[in-house]
């Protein structure tokens, strides 16, 4: 069987610039995904920067193809990954098509929603914010008519925003119900405070109201208690932080959802059920990084919660303590697809000087791990107030690996 | 099949035409286009539900539709437990719905079978 230099998993943004840098090096790579096109979750996003220019992921996904395929890389679709085995200080990546034998492998898996359970969400036109995504923007295909999405966070705003451009209509942005799960997402307080610790990256009306109270507590539990009842829009569609969704009622399908006030700390207000009339209803519940296949080939894990859960223990240049096992992008940590980009450019050139031990290599490490830290700074779109805090927690733990 | 498409987009490029691909759903022909996963070409019809839970008989459609959650598993000719969401339309393609199954074993029904016989009859009488 014929041996790759390096098996990536996931042509996302990490994977696909990972594949390119070892390309440059001419090394033999094989990049898989279980998605029908190549992108990853790039594919869909559209965000407009503080620049006014528009993030089209599109056609970011399509440049990073078009020079991956100039590079003559190998590049499947379609083939999902379920294992990967240690032999011989080598691996065997297990797929639903036959096994590829790599000498080293990235898993660039990227992240997966949060479920966030209420009763009612099994009914078909109940979905994730990122299901409504994908078919909105990649699929072109409306998902409703006029929707709710349950969950205030980045994605949310993000997303809502993309829903609105394709014409779809929504009622409101609300919170879960407080459950064991939805937890803290359901909290007035935390999800305020969430919000305003992140508010001056983000061009978003929603980030920017949260700013005006980044710096106190005091001033936030204020707008928390104060938080107007009918919302605050944007883009003409009202954010509530006082309003919860209970329930999603219908027989065969979504038909509409009581929603409920609550107080500053999340119980509801009785009496103030009220029935919603929508066709479809957006979970969205934050990113965690899909991480299993680092798992079971045997890489140690630390939760940290800035990064978005339990993260597979890496170093700055994106190695495992699992020599020949490389992570890049969200399955490190919930960051943007920029960061997620260079990110892979780091893993493919780590790769590149484990085969080949060239001094120019870790030069061109060192340049790209800059590249990763000088993107996270200018993120606009940051998913957690303390990621650098995170990412130092991270890189720790693996030193302590490394000496332990 | 173009009543749900968003056609015109004020960012992205308007959808193109692309070519149109026939295939079966639970025995009824319906088109899509190239490019559109079994998911995406059955909500481009108007159809949500994509399987019955194997237990109670509750309607499924998709929830994450990248792959991840498994609810919006179908039978694609004939191979089953295939996720509608990431599994790409192809001419002549026959789709069947998850269905409800039998559960002759479960404590809750009126009716527990005491012998095989008993069993297999129960059984028949379900499907």
């Amino acid at each position: 069987m014929q041996k790759h230099d390096a098996v990536i998993i996931g042509a996302g943004p990490a994977g696909l610039n990972a594949a390119i840098a070892l390309r440059k090096h001419d090394l033999n790579v094989l990049v898989i995904d279980e998605f029908p096109h190549l992108g990853g979750r790039l594919l869909g996003q559209l965000h407009e920067e503080p620049n006014g220019e528009w993030w089209n992921g599109i056609k970011e996904a399509e440049k990073l193809v078009n020079e991956a395929k100039a590079l003559n890389t190998e590049m499947l679709t379609n083939v999902s990954v379920h294992h990967i085995q240690r032999k011989d200080g080598a691996f065997v990546v297990h797929t639903n098509r036959k096994n590829y034998e790599a000498k080293n492998v990235l898993i660039a898996t990227g992240a997966a929603e949060t479920a966030n359970p209420i009763p009612g969400w099994t009914l078909p036109g109940v979905m994730t914010i990122g299901a409504a995504q994908v078919m909105t923007n990649v699929h072109r295909v409306r998902v409703g008519e006029k929707g709710i999405v349950i969950g205030v966070n980045v994605l949310a705003a993000a997303i809502a925003r993309e829903l609105l451009l394709a014409g779809i209509r929504l009622h409101s942005l609300a919170l879960p119900i407080n459950n064991a799960v939805t937890d803290e997402q359901s909290h007035p307080k935390m999800v305020m405070e969430r919000l305003s610790r992140i508010a001056h990256l983000a061009p978003s009306p929603l980030l920017r109201f949260g700013g005006k109270f980044a710096k106190y507590k005091w001033a936030q539990n204020i707008a928390v208690s104060f938080y107007p009842k009918k919302g605050i829009n944007m883009w003409d569609v009202p954010i509530h932080l006082r309003k919860a969704v209970k329930e999603i009622n219908g027989t065969e399908q979504v038909e509409s959802v009581t929603m409920v006030d609550i107080t500053k700390d999340g119980e509801i207000i009785p009496g103030t059920e009220e029935e919603i009339p929508v066709d479809f209803v957006c979970i969205a519940g934050g990113l965690y990084p899909l991480a299993e296949l680092a798992a079971v080939v045997g890489v140690p894990f630390k939760y940290v919660e800035p990064l978005g859960g339990h993260v597979p223990v890496h170093n700055e240049k994106m190695e495992t303590p699992v020599e020949g096992v490389y992570v890049a992008g969200n399955i490190t940590g919930i960051e943007s697809a920029k960061v997620a980009r260079a990110q892979g450019k780091v893993a493919g050139l780590s790769i590149a000087f484990r085969m080949k031990k060239d001094a120019a290599i870790q030069k061109e490490i060192e340049k790209a791990m800059d590249e990763v830290k000088t993107t996270r700074d200018n993120a606009t779109i940051q998913f957690h107030p303390e990621i650098a805090r995170g990412r130092d927690d991270i890189h720790a733990q693996f030193n302590k690996y490394l000496n332990g | 099949m173009k009543r749900n498409r968003i056609i015109e987009h004020p960012i992205l490029d308007q959808l193109e035409e692309r070519k149109t691909v026939t295939f079966q759903f639970d025995g009824k022909t319906l088109t899509g286009y190239e490019r559109d996963t079994i998911a995406s070409a059955l909500l481009a019809n108007g159809i949500r539900t994509l399987r019955r839970h194997e237990h109670s008989g509750a309607p499924r459609g998709i929830y994450c539709n990248i792959g991840h959650c498994f609810e919006c598993r179908v039978t694609v000719n004939g191979t089953p437990n295939v996720r509608a969401c990431i599994t790409p339309i192809e001419e002549n393609m026959i789709v069947e719905s998850g269905k409800q199954l039998p559960s002759p074993l479960n404590p809750n029904n009126e009716h527990v079978p005491k012998t095989y016989r008993e069993y297999m009859e129960m059984k028949d009488g379900e499907n």
